[in-house]
């Protein structure tokens, strides 16, 4: 079958396009792979790029990962879509690297094989538990609600529990707690999974608690999603005013950062304006901080179930040029609930013949370029292999940050070509 | 059973891919084989379309284009057009005439100037970020609302006068006004990544 695929990607016919071209394959069509193809194009006349992805549909998380319920986000297709209909670019749905076609055939028959395809795994806690049913990684959740085809089979049960503990305070966590607390109402006007809408509307979830292992200083979010989270309807939002105590390092930490100052006013905006008690039958939404995940507990009547977690509470101890990290403090507490999912980050995965940084799950790079171990030596280079987006630089930053991203791994292929280091 | 399954029709894909000798999925891809691609992948809806054209005329509907640029010649007769100058990111100054009543991320599309605009104005990124140049002219422009504060808070290079492009939109009290493109690829590294010498 990889023969049949490398004959047919080689073969293409290129009569009307450069009789020289360099050809270049994109691992993965999300944001990364759509950037680099783009900023490929447009900085080489005779770069033909070829996208490939392993779902048949293109645009990777643009499409399984950004919330139904925020479209606007999701206008960067009309973009991608216009790269895509470049005639020196062509999409390959349905082929997966490592078994429709190897890293090596790939190299063989590309001038440049870039790879982009992301982070499709999940950081792992490593405590007692996890793997209890009705532990479920955010990510799962998300491909589930947003129709990725990987997410379909996710068992998801909604109706056994009123409560519903999220670990970690980012963006993914507050999508996650918006899905499981907005009316089915609103929501049945997004682009949710039809399957997702049908299990919400049923869901019995009414208490979701988002748990942090740092302060509301060090909340991971953005001002748009937690605007947005607060501002859902008849939402009882609790705050624990103790928790807004802000520290001298922590005045300092938001000296710093404009994001961390908008979001902590906002939190403390919410933790003063609400009602002390929910009316009956009020959806809750509490956030919970300095509290880290001890372990999970099963529960006595459903064997093999999830029945809460255990809690450690932190203080925060500084690590040196103003950053602060949770330290536990002995003293425990448990939060009772029927299901848990964790967004504490994506994992990268690796590939047979790609040189991996298991520690940072990320491959090594300089500036987009593979380097063919770990050790850091920036001379062993892989010749025509390089990296763009999250499987680069790790699972953090928002859909702009592929472009500076790409952009970087291109000046570095444009460089290389320029210095004759890749045949053509 | 289902992955051999679906490499299998990802192997048709590509064989048809080659039978039509074509280079450009829109064309080719349109068939409702597998049930995740019941749609044509690239084909845009008539309503994005026409969204497409009011913000991209030029490489979307040439009549509209042509239109526009009849606006602007008309407009400058009647001083309904401002003056802007951008400066890209090498420094190199673009002096373009913007209508009023037209966005700064309009304006520089329709002048090929590139400023991204991922989400095409809805305020949904902070890809169009501008800084303006003269604080002056900064403090002529209304106060950014809570929600372009909420992107600006996510742009690269971040100064006291940044704005987004899309929500600058030109009035009289803004000709003369001058608009930098940040340089991206250096605020990039500054942001997380660390260089290392060759």
């Amino acid at each position: 079958m990889a023969k049949l695929l490398a004959r047919t990607l080689l073969t293409r016919d290129y009569a009307s396009l450069s009789t020289n071209p360099f050809r270049v394959c994109v691992i993965g069509s999300g944001p990364a792979g759509f950037y680099t193809a783009e900023k490929m194009l447009k900085a080489h006349a005779r770069a033909q790029v070829d996208i490939v992805d392993r779902l048949p549909t293109p645009f990777g998380l643009v499409r399984s990962g950004v919330a139904p319920d925020h479209p606007e986000t999701k206008v960067v297709i009309n973009q991608f879509s216009r790269v895509a209909k470049n005639e020196r670019c062509a999409f390959f749905g349905n082929v997966t690297l490592g078994s429709s076609i190897s890293l090596s055939e790939l190299r063989e028959l590309y001038h440049v094989v870039v790879l982009a395809y992301g982070a499709e795994s999940d950081r792992v806690l490593g405590i007692p538990g996890e793997d209890l049913i009705g532990v479920h990684s955010a990510r799962q959740f998300v491909w589930w609600y947003n129709g990725h085809p990987d997410g379909r089979s996710l068992n998801l049960d909604l109706n056994s529990t009123d409560t519903a503990v999220i670990l970690g305070q980012g963006n993914v966590a507050l999508d996650v707690a918006r899905i499981l607390l907005r009316s089915t109402t609103e929501l049945a006007k997004t682009d949710i999974a039809s399957h997702a809408l049908a299990a919400l509307e049923e869901s019995s979830i009414r208490k979701v608690y988002l748990v942090g292992r740092r302060g509301p200083v060090q909340a991971a979010c953005t001002a748009k999603e937690l605007r947005e989270v607060l501002g859902i309807k008849d939402l009882f939002v609790h705050i624990k005013e103790a928790d807004l105590h802000k520290t001298l390092a922590d005045e300092e930490e938001m000296k710093n950062s404009r994001i961390q100052r908008r979001v902590y006013e906002l939190l403390s905006k919410a933790a003063t304006s609400a009602s002390s008690h929910p009316i009956s039958g009020q959806r809750e939404l509490h956030f919970v901080f300095f509290r880290k995940p001890d372990r999970f507990f099963e529960s006595d009547e459903k064997r093999g179930h999830v029945a809460g977690v255990h809690f450690e509470k932190t203080i925060l101890k500084g690590v040196g040029s103003g950053r602060q990290i949770a330290a536990g403090t002995g003293q425990y507490e448990g939060i009772d609930c029927g299901m848990v999912l964790k967004s504490i980050g994506y994992k990268s995965v690796a590939v047979d013949g790609l040189p991996f940084d298991h520690q940072k799950g990320v491959v090594p790079n300089v500036g987009g370029r593979v380097l063919s171990d770990t050790s850091g030596d920036p001379t062993l280079l892989e010749n025509g292999l390089y990296v763009s987006g999250w499987l680069k630089r790790g699972p953090t930053g928002i859909i702009a940050t592929n472009l500076y991203c790409a952009e970087e791994t291109v000046a570095s292929i444009s460089e290389d070509l320029e210095q004759g280091a890749l045949a053509s | 059973m289902l992955i051999s399954r679906l490499s299998r029709v990802g192997v048709w894909m590509v064989k048809e891919l080659y039978r039509g000798r074509c280079t450009s999925v829109s064309k080719n891809i349109r068939r409702p084989h597998i049930q995740f691609c019941q749609r044509p992948l690239f084909e845009s809806h008539p309503e994005d379309k026409v969204f497409h054209s009011a913000i991209f005329p030029k490489s979307h509907n040439f009549s509209a284009a042509a239109a526009s640029s009849n606006a602007i010649e008309e407009g400058s007769e009647q001083k309904e057009t401002i003056s802007v100058t951008f400066v890209n990111k090498d420094g190199e100054e673009q002096h373009i005439q913007v209508p009023i009543g037209m966005s700064m991320l309009e304006a520089a599309h329709q002048y090929d100037i590139e400023l991204e605009g991922a989400c095409e104005g809805s305020l949904a990124c902070s890809t169009c970020h501008v800084i303006v140049m003269d604080m002056e002219y900064y403090n002529k422009l209304e106060d950014p609302a809570d929600e372009e504060n909420d992107m600006l808070d996510l742009a690269f290079g971040l100064t006291e006068t940044s704005r987004l492009g899309c929500q600058v939109i030109a009035k009289p009290e803004l000709d003369g006004i001058r608009l930098a493109i940040p340089a991206a690829t250096r605020n990039f590294a500054v942001d997380g990544y660390v260089p290392k010498p060759h």
